[in-house]
Parts: C-alpha cells; sequence; structure tokens
C-alpha cells in the first residue's frame, strides 16, 4: 500500500453518549480509492464528518499527512487538502453554477492556477460551463452532482471525499458519475468513498470496508465484487 | 394631488431609513440566523455619540459616530460568537439582554431626560420641488438610503466575500465545507450592519433629535416587524419589508384623523396581523422552487 495521506485511528463518535461509530481504524494511501459501505445509520456519513471537522471526535485521531486534524476547524481541514462532496449534492440552488463553483475555490490554499484547475473540471464535466449562468437549482439531479464534484475538485484537494454520490441517481447517470471518477483517480487525487451500492464500491475501490453498527467488519477488494454473501453477513452481522 | 404626492415622497424617505434598519438586522440572520434585538442600541450609541461631539465640527461628529457604530457592532460579533452553536431562543433572550442592558448603561450615562443633537438641523428646512414642499432630510435620506441599499446589494453580487455571505445565509454548514472562513463571513456582516446603522443615525438625528435611552429600540421594533412581514429568509424581502413598514406609517399617519393618530401604532400592527394571515412567510417572498431533482 502507498503511504497513508488519511489515517483513522480507533474513531469513535457519540452523539449524546450514544455510539455512532466505535473505534475505527482504517488507512487512505496517495492516489488510492478506499471504499466505506454499509447500511443505514452504519456511521459512515459520521465518519466523514469527524473528518471535516464537523462532528468532534469522542476518541481517536484523525490524521493527515501525519498531521492531526482533531480540533482544527471545518475551514482550516479544506485549506489543509481535505474536500468533501456532501451526501444530497448540497449545491445552492439558487446561486448560478459559476457562482457555485467559484464557492469551490473558496478552499484553496493558493489561488495560482485556480483558472486551470476550473477548465480542468469543466473538461470532465462540460455542465458546468455549459450552464454556467443558470441557477443551479434548475439543473438534473446527475449535473447536480456532477457540479458538486467539480465545486469540491476546483479546491485542488489531496484527498476528496464522497457521500453518497449515486444517491437518487438514474442508473445511466450513475455509470457516468463513476466514469468521471475513475478519470480523478487516474490523475492521482485521492478518495475516500462512501457508497450505498455496495457492488459498485467494491468494484471501484481499490479496498472497500464494510462498517456495520459503528464497527468495521469486513475489507473487501475489487475480485470481491461478486461475493454477495459475506458482504450481507458482513452487513447484517451473521 | 399634491397632499398624496408629499405623503408619498415621505413615505419613500422613512421607508428607506427603515430599509437601512432592516438589511442591517437581516445581514446578521442571514449568516448567523440570529435576530439582533440591539440593532436599535447601535443607533442609540451613534446618536449620543453626536449629542457627544455637538461642538465639534460635523465631519469629526459624523466620523465619531460611525466610529462609535462600527465598534459596537464588531464587539457584539465577538459577544455573540459563543451563541453560534445555540439555539435560536437562547440567541433571542442573549440579544434581548444585550439590548437592555446598553439601555441600561446609557440611562446611567446620559439620564432618562432626552438629550438633544444639534447637527445638520439645516436639512429640516423645506425645498420646493413644483407645488411641493419637501424637506431636504426627506430627499437626502432617499439618495442615502438608495445609494447604501444599492452598495450592499453590488457588495453581495459582485465581490467574493458577498458571494460567501449569499451562501452562509443560505447554508451555512454547507459553505464551512467549502472552505468559506464563518468568522470572516460573521463579522463583515456586522461591519455592514453597523455601516447602516450609522448611516441611518445620522438621517434619524435630523428629524428626530432628541436623544434617550431607547431611542434605538423604538426603530429597531417596527423595523423588525417589518424583517418578519417582508420575509427574514431572504435579504430582499426583509429590506423590502422595512421598506414597507416606514412607507406604511407615513401613509396611515397621513390617512388616520388628526385625534386618531395616537392609534397610529395600533393600526399599523393590526394591518402586519392581517399580512401575515394572509402571507405567513412574508409579504415579498416566493413560493419556494421545486429545486430538488433527481
Amino acid at each position: 500500500m502507498p503511504d497513508a495521506v488519511l489515517e483513522l485511528r480507533d474513531l469513535e463518535i457519540r452523539y449524546g453518549g450514544v455510539p455512532a461509530v466505535r473505534g475505527i481504524s482504517l488507512e487512505v494511501g496517495k492516489g488510492e480509492v478506499v471504499g466505506l459501505v454499509g447500511p443505514n445509520g452504519a456511521g459512515k456519513s459520521s465518519t466523514l464528518l469527524a473528518i471535516m471537522g464537523m462532528v468532534a471526535p469522542h476518541r481517536g485521531d484523525v490524521v493527515l499527512d501525519g498531521r492531526s486534524l482533531v480540533g482544527r476547524s471545518t475551514e482550516a481541514i479544506v485549506r489543509g487538502g481535505v474536500s468533501l462532496v456532501p451526501e444530497g449534492r448540497r449545491i445552492f440552488p439558487e446561486l448560478t453554477v459559476d457562482e457555485n463553483l467559484r464557492l469551490g475555490l473558496m478552499g484553496r490554499r493558493a489561488r495560482e492556477g485556480s483558472e486551470a484547475d476550473v477548465e480542468q473540471a469543466a473538461a470532465l464535466f462540460p455542465v458546468v460551463r455549459e450552464a454556467r449562468d443558470r441557477p443551479a437549482g434548475v439543473l438534473s439531479g446527475g449535473q447536480q452532482q456532477q457540479l458538486a464534484i467539480a465545486r469540491a475538485l476546483v479546491a485542488k484537494p489531496d484527498v476528496l471525499l464522497l457521500d453518497e454520490p449515486s444517491l437518487g441517481l438514474a442508473p445511466k447517470v450513475v455509470d457516468d458519475v463513476f466514469a468521471a471518477l475513475a478519470e480523478i483517480r487516474a490523475r492521482g487525487v485521492t478518495i475516500l468513498l462512501v457508497e450505498q451500492r455496495a457492488q459498485f464500491a467494491v468494484g471501484f475501490a481499490d479496498r472497500t470496508h464494510v462498517l456495520a453498527n459503528g464497527q468495521l467488519r469486513l475489507t473487501l477488494t475489487p475480485a470481491d465484487a461478486g461475493d454477495t454473501d459475506r458482504m450481507a453477513a458482513a452487513y447484517f452481522g451473521s | 394631488m399634491t397632499d398624496v404626492l408629499q405623503t408619498i415622497v415621505d413615505a419613500i424617505a422613512l421607508g428607506s431609513v427603515y430599509a437601512l434598519v432592516a438589511m442591517g438586522i437581516g445581514l446578521v440572520f442571514g449568516v448567523m440566523r440570529l435576530v439582533n434585538f440591539a440593532h436599535g442600541e447601535l443607533i442609540t450609541a451613534g446618536a449620543y455619540a453626536l449629542v457627544l461631539t455637538n461642538h465639534l465640527p460635523l465631519v469629526v461628529g459624523i466620523a465619531v459616530c460611525f466610529a462609535t457604530v462600527i465598534g459596537l457592532a464588531l464587539t457584539m460579533e465577538v459577544a455573540y460568537r459563543p451563541l453560534r452553536t445555540a439555539p435560536p431562543t437562547t440567541m433571542l433572550v442573549t440579544t434581548f439582554a444585550v439590548s437592555f442592558l446598553l439601555q441600561a448603561v446609557a440611562l446611567l450615562a446620559f439620564g432618562a431626560r432626552g438629550k438633544n443633537v444639534g447637527v445638520l438641523s439645516k436639512l429640516n428646512e423645506p425645498v420646493s420641488i413644483g407645488d411641493l414642499r419637501v424637506r431636504w432630510v426627506t430627499l437626502v435620506s432617499i439618495a442615502v438610503g438608495g445609494m447604501l441599499l444599492g452598495a450592499t446589494a453590488l457588495i453581495l453580487t459582485r465581490t467574493d466575500i458577498g458571494l460567501q455571505m449569499r451562501a452562509a445565509a443560505m447554508d451555512f454548514r454547507t459553505a464551512q465545507l467549502l472552505g468559506v472562513r464563518s468568522t470572516t463571513v460573521i463579522r463583515f456582516a456586522f461591519l455592514l450592519s453597523g455601516i447602516l446603522a450609522a448611516s441611518a443615525t445620522v438621517m434619524l438625528v435630523v428629524s428626530r433629535p432628541l436623544v434617550t435611552p431607547s431611542y434605538g429600540f423604538q426603530l429597531v421594533i417596527p423595523a423588525l416587524v417589518g424583517v418578519v412581514v417582508g420575509g427574514m429568509d431572504r435579504l430582499g424581502s426583509a429590506t423590502l419589508g422595512g421598506f414597507a413598514i416606514g412607507f406604511a406609517a407615513v401613509v396611515l399617519g397621513d390617512v388616520l384623523p388628526a385625534d386618531g393618530r395616537v392609534f397610529l401604532e395600533t393600526a399599523l400592527f393590526l394591518l402586519v396581523i392581517v399580512v401575515l394571515l394572509v402571507r405567513p412567510g412574508g409579504l415579498f417572498t416566493r413560493s419556494r422552487p421545486a429545486w430538488e431533482r433527481v
């Protein structure tokens, strides 16, 4: 495995004393795609929010390039090189596509090269150029997802976190989104992918952890994509 | 006909001042979801600054007024920081407390009897425009109000910080996830709010020169009502609501018979109740478009 860029060390997250994530540890190497799958309420999104500093861990550590992120503000974490494409896209529907994209630039460590990165994002997702002056809310769900990913990419992250990028999208659109993710991966961006469509994630990621009831139950590789029995056993705890 | 025009011009002038106050409240509400009841005390502080600098050149007085109001606004931003994650009721009660605390400080410092501001009194002189006789302050209020509202709109739509403020007002959490600096955005909202409050103060003291500890509070309540009537969720509708309440106050004052003017506020708030019954989301809000797509 390449050198770890992002590490979760014995991470525990609680909401009002109720544990949502129970001491998970995982590593994401430079340029790797690591998947995190599991049923609803498994703790996947909580894990991402803890990485982004939106939720304070009860115990454990989140480490980026050897430095702890715990206690740092979300803005500082974004500027440190981590971007999240949140669940449900969370684009700003009343702002134009261009304004949404410009907001992505706010998380950059340096403004230099931002034009080139916007061009790269536009090459990957033409909708951000074609619909630049339209309100983002009028885009289709798939286009909104593309915009959300483009917005995260223009921040030039070292690590890209994706929370359910296929949620609510038609199968053809999901294929398009994953094709774009494959290109992003080819550019060397490190990705932590949270996904409900487990087989999709297992087939796409270098390795995929199954999270259930706040604990890592199983680690799968693309070769295991067809092994639905093991996956189901991990999901349901049998 | 001249009377009607006269009323409309006066109504636009008062509406412009209320719109400035409402926009100041709306800016802070947008990024913090905090209804700052102490916004009125910014105006009171500015008015007392003008009282204390009565003997100094006008430019110095206005500069001190702006510095005082902006300084107090930025101090409020620091004081409210621990409230950022607090429930709305906690925020509301706290801003009430800050408002009454500052009124009490003013009462101790300046007493209950009003102090007179003598600056810009020449703006009370009338000017004839055809058959209309309009006070200079009316024209200045309309011009300055329009300019400031326009300038604020330009800042919000044409600058990076404006874009960040609009994004934060729509979805603060997502804005943070994109790297928008929350403290910078909130501080800038308070700064703009302070500038708008100071400008409103300078215009207000011309027509209402007697400053008391509750000077600003008396103004901020109807302005807040305007914000609610217009629609709190959007800065534009909140500002229009402030304008509408100022406009309606003048028009109602003119329509009511002389011996019925003591009921002006009653009539105004009755109107507000009717508006909220008919359009509870706000007078100037649009129905939400179907943004959610699959």
